[in-house]
């Protein structure tokens, strides 16, 4: 079982996830339409570069824009969740050691403790977006239970993963769990709306070029994210 | 499938059409031919799969409902922060819902999407600018407009208006003719204050052509002969066009595209035929944003273009008072607490915040301009922007509408706002005739033109 999860289903699963991503990438551009977008994507693809890369730093570097800026708990919470979703997994050395199985090489490993605080606070995160989404009438209002979900995959390897880590009940079972909920969350980026890993980026860049083209970035105005 | 006398899927094409909708009181038939009106379903939807593209399919996709839009939002503000006007729910529960239906939606669904997508939403686009994925719910409700126009689901002003658009290529009903004859009235009143005035009708080669608002020559002229004391105190030559000086788009806010590029093309067309170096339009927001930022767009320009520059007019100013063109007698200068207004449809849409600010600072006294909070790009709308002023089914809700603006000039303690934007003119003079908090309020063009240091020989001589 161990060996088929890191095996063939681990290559399957890279396969269908970043090769899903990627068609999700070139899909977007080409559904792009500088006519009914009104935005000369083409003729101005420098002044458009600039205002996208504007856009997407102001919005991935914490307190930057101004909406990270009036909402300071929430901007501290929502960052320590993704850098705890993104980091971890990267840099765990449990991972590095498969990939140096593999592969030999690996990234350089995070110490044990810096990799449970950021899975910690990664779950933290987590809870608090569940409880906002309960909290708040203007976050409920539009709360689906496809949001719960998503939250679910998105934490249950990190769940797994801590329980399989603190040697709690039965560490193959928990190893065998934490592989599989890895293994969904990532064949669901390309096909849910954790796609916003990658359309994140995309939809960021389109109206920084909208912005850095048509809505001032020509008249040499940069936009006050 | 019933089509209403006035209440259809089909534009004002005639002037007959145009006059029968008009006396149609307050659109009281019209309204009860909407109840009855039908859905054409296929059509709704082979529009949606023919138009709606990545950019807005991705954006009603990833939306994390994560609610940071809420308060960016002013009308969720002003409205008691109910969740319905949450911008993420009113997008989704209209535009999102009509595309998960795949346009299989009725009568009632299509006039709540109506009530939203004009008394709820101005498409200022302040949104977009907190939503973390970056999705612009102004772009898309201004794209369910155009939806609900095709299928006559409008309201009544702005059938009239997109169909005013369509007969007279104005937003009023202003010919050529009156449009000269204003002119030529204009420039003889003013004569005798300012010698040698003239208001140049299709004058070829020019330095500018000037366009403008056509409530401007229907209901305030003096505006057309502030823009020519002006240019003719700062030297200028310039002209104006007989056919293609109207640049406002009551058409954009109704959601009649074609209308649109129809309007865009007539003052491009002027532009062809006169040979200007570059065009000037008045101080008016939505107009700019028509003709000049999405114009080039709906008339198939591929650089996203116009033909030559063309120009805001706070624009135009500011170079005049930089570059002497004009000059201001200190001693004329606003001395009171002032604010200014922030157009969205040309600050946040075209970045202009810093040239307005510049012209504030040749005609207003050091220290006296106060900044509305917030301000420039992240300023919020009048309240009466995106037709909403218009708008007589929704008079009360623009009415709450006004409350943010009243608050922010509130919070300046200023008693003067500067407005350089039609729409945002109008709702100041409403927000003072509703709340009554004793402001006054002004265009750029009669302040500047009551501080000129006017040259000795454009003075009148005394006989």
């Amino acid at each position: 079982m161990y060996d088929f999860l890191t095996g063939p289903m681990l290559w399957v699963t890279f396969l269908v996830s970043f090769g899903g991503l990627l068609v999700r990438a070139v899909m977007y551009v080409r559904g792009l339409s500088w006519q009914l977008d009104r935005v000369a994507y083409r003729p101005h693809l420098g002044y458009g570069m600039r205002g996208g890369i504007r856009s997407i730093l102001a919005f991935i570097i914490p307190f930057k824009a101004r909406l990270w800026r009036v909402r300071p708990g929430f901007t501290i919470i929502f960052f320590g969740f993704h850098i705890g979703l993104l980091v971890t997994p990267i840099f765990l050395e449990a991972h590095n050691v498969m990939l140096k199985q593999a592969f030999g090489f690996s990234l350089p490993a995070l110490p044990a403790g810096v990799a449970d605080a950021l899975a910690w606070t990664c779950l933290a995160g987590g809870l608090f977006l569940v409880l906002r989404r309960i909290a708040f009438p203007e976050v409920r209002i539009i709360t689906t239970v496809y949001d719960y979900l998503l939250l679910v995959i998105t934490v249950a390897p990190f769940v797994t993963g801590l329980i399989a880590r603190y040697d709690m009940g039965n560490y193959d079972f928990w190893l065998t769990a934490h592989i599989i909920t890895g293994e969904i969350w990532l064949l669901s980026l390309p096909f849910t709306k954790l796609s916003h890993v990658l359309l994140f980026f995309m939809s960021r860049l389109q109206l920084g070029m909208d912005y850095g083209i048509k809505r001032g970035g020509m008249k040499g105005t940069d936009m006050a994210w | 499938m019933p089509e209403g006398i006035f209440c259809n899927k089909t534009p004002i094409n005639t002037d007959e059409q145009l006059k029968a909708t008009l006396n149609d009181k307050g659109g009281k038939q019209y309204y009860e031919e909407m109840n009855q009106l039908d859905v054409d379903s296929d059509k709704l939807w082979g529009a949606i799969r023919k138009t709606m593209k990545s950019r807005t399919r991705t954006w009603l996709e990833i939306c994390a409902h994560c609610g940071l839009c809420a308060e960016s939002c002013f009308l969720y503000q002003v409205n008691g922060r109910v969740p319905e006007q949450v911008p993420s729910y009113k997008i989704q529960s209209t535009l999102g819902v009509m595309v998960k239906k795949k346009g299989k939606v009725d009568n009632a669904f299509m006039q709540m999407c109506m009530e939203t997508a004009w008394s709820k939403c101005t498409c200022c686009n302040r949104c977009g600018m907190y939503c973390p994925h970056g999705i612009d719910m102004g772009i898309m409700f201004s794209y369910l407009r155009g939806l609900l126009y095709s299928q006559g689901f409008v309201p009544w002003e702005l059938k009239i208006g997109s169909g005013m658009h369509r007969v007279y290529r104005a937003q009023m009903d202003v010919t050529t003719e009156d449009w000269v004859e204003t002119c030529e009235w204009m420039a003889e009143e003013n004569e005798d204050e300012w010698p040698g005035l003239e208001i140049p009708v299709d004058k070829e080669d020019a330095d500018i052509m000037y366009t403008c608002n056509a409530r401007e020559p229907k209901h305030y002229p003096e505006d057309i002969a502030e823009a020519a004391i002006l240019f003719h105190v700062a030297g200028e030559n310039w002209t104006v066009p007989s056919e293609g000086w109207e640049q406002t788009s009551l058409s954009m806010f109704a959601g009649d595209w074609e209308c649109c590029k129809d309007n865009v093309l007539n003052v491009y067309s002027a532009i062809e035929r006169l040979r200007p170096k570059r065009a000037i339009g008045t101080e008016c927001g939505h107009a700019h944003r028509a003709t000049v930022i999405e114009g080039p767009y709906w008339a198939g320009r591929e650089d996203g273009q116009t033909p030559v520059p063309y120009i805001h007019y706070v624009e135009w100013l500011a170079e005049a008072l930089r570059t002497g063109k004009l000059k201001i007698d200190p001693a004329k200068r606003i001395k009171e607490p002032v604010t200014l207004q922030d157009s969205c449809n040309y600050v946040r849409n075209q970045g202009l915040k810093d040239v307005t600010r510049e012209i504030i600072s040749y005609i207003v006294e050091p220290g006296c301009f106060v900044e509305m909070a917030p301000n420039k790009e992240h300023n919020y709308c009048c309240g009466g922007g995106g037709g909403f002023n218009g708008i007589g089914l929704y008079r009360e809700q623009r009415n709450m509408a006004l409350r943010k603006k009243m608050e922010q000039i509130l919070d300046t303690g200023c008693k003067l706002v500067i407005a350089p934007c039609h729409n945002c003119w109008d709702a100041i003079r409403d927000l003072e005739e509703e709340y009554e908090i004793g402001i006054r309020w002004s265009f750029l063009k009669p302040l500047v033109i009551g501080m000129l240091d006017v040259p000795e020989h454009l003075l009148p001589k005394d006989e």
